[in-house]
């Protein structure tokens, strides 16, 4: 066992507990925001320590550096998607699961969609 | 769409072709001077094609005041990426599922589009929040767990730290 190997094994274990992680928010949270809230965040660094994990392990400045690439593309699609997918659901018609008793102020967004014409046309 | 100058393309192509030219680098990871004279006429062309499409800022952006803040805005990022991790990890975790989720409005100084983009990105990878959409200047944030609906103390909890690097950037 040399110490990259130590280090590449550690961080693919915290990968895969965070990716682990998501996917149990994705199945406990109550609502799609929140499984979006779960599944972006833990999968983001999730799979940024796994990557980064296996370059390490393999112990060549190359493949550090490719991973670092493949890091700084997920960190830039991974919220975009998420963002995209939220916007998309909200505007189809689908509103958020709200706790407190306050309803109508807990969701700023609902005037926007009620008064944008652009906006309203797409629900359902 | 806006009208450049021949300056202002000049500039925002050096940036792009320096940008690209550190990409190809990075992915055939050597220095052969075959491999660097192919890298430099590929993302040369790439980047005369894509002026208007890939770049967001001037020659400027290259000063080293603003890459020393562009390294620590990554710092910033960083830290309250894995707060955002372990914040999300903990309320999965829990039996009872602490949560109070709700979406929260506040209002930004940045003024380009790729600024706004940056923060959005940020915002939804930092703890508890999911940027919904951009009007204008206005944020439209989703909050795991919503402790003010105020827009002035949302924007202190959610950006405030965000917003303070990237008006010295762009």
């Amino acid at each position: 066992m040399t110490y990259y190997e130590i280090i590449g094994g550690i961080l693919i274990t915290i990968g895969s507990i965070f990716l682990f992680l998501g996917g149990l928010g994705i199945y406990r949270m109550p609502d799609i925001f929140n499984r979006l809230q779960a599944g972006t965040k833990a999968t983001t660094l999730g799979a940024m320590s796994l990557i980064l994990g296996v370059g390490i392990m393999e112990g060549t400045w190359e493949w550090i550096l490719k991973s670092f690439v493949i890091i700084v593309y997920i960190a830039f699609s991974n919220p975009i998607s998420s963002h995209a997918l939220a916007r998309a659901t909200y505007l189809r018609g689908h509103r958020p699961y709200i706790k407190s008793e306050d309803k109508e102020k807990m969701d700023a967004y609902r005037e926007v969609v009620e008064n944008d014409p652009k906006r309203k046309e797409v629900e359902v | 769409m806006e009208t450049l100058t021949f300056n202002q393309k000049l500039g925002r192509f050096i940036v792009n072709w320096i940008f690209l030219m550190l990409v190809w680098i990075m992915f055939t990871t050597t220095f052969a001077s075959h491999e660097i004279l192919i890298g430099l006429i590929t993302t040369g062309l790439i980047s005369l094609f894509s002026i208007r499409l890939f770049t967001c800022c001037n020659i400027s952006i290259l000063s080293p005041v603003k890459i020393f803040w562009m390294i620590w805005y990554l710092g910033v990022f960083t830290v309250a990426l894995i707060k955002a991790n372990l914040d999300v990890a903990r309320r999965v975790i829990s039996p009872e599922l602490p949560i109070n989720p709700g979406i929260v409005k506040f209002k930004t100084k940045l003024k380009t589009n790729y600024a706004k983009m940056v923060l959005a990105n940020s915002i939804t990878l930092t703890p508890g929040t999911l940027s919904i959409d951009i009007v204008d200047d206005t944020f439209y944030i989703h909050w795991i767990d919503v402790k003010t609906t105020n827009p002035e103390e949302a924007f202190k909890e959610i950006a405030e730290d965000f917003e303070k690097v990237l008006l010295k950037i762009f």
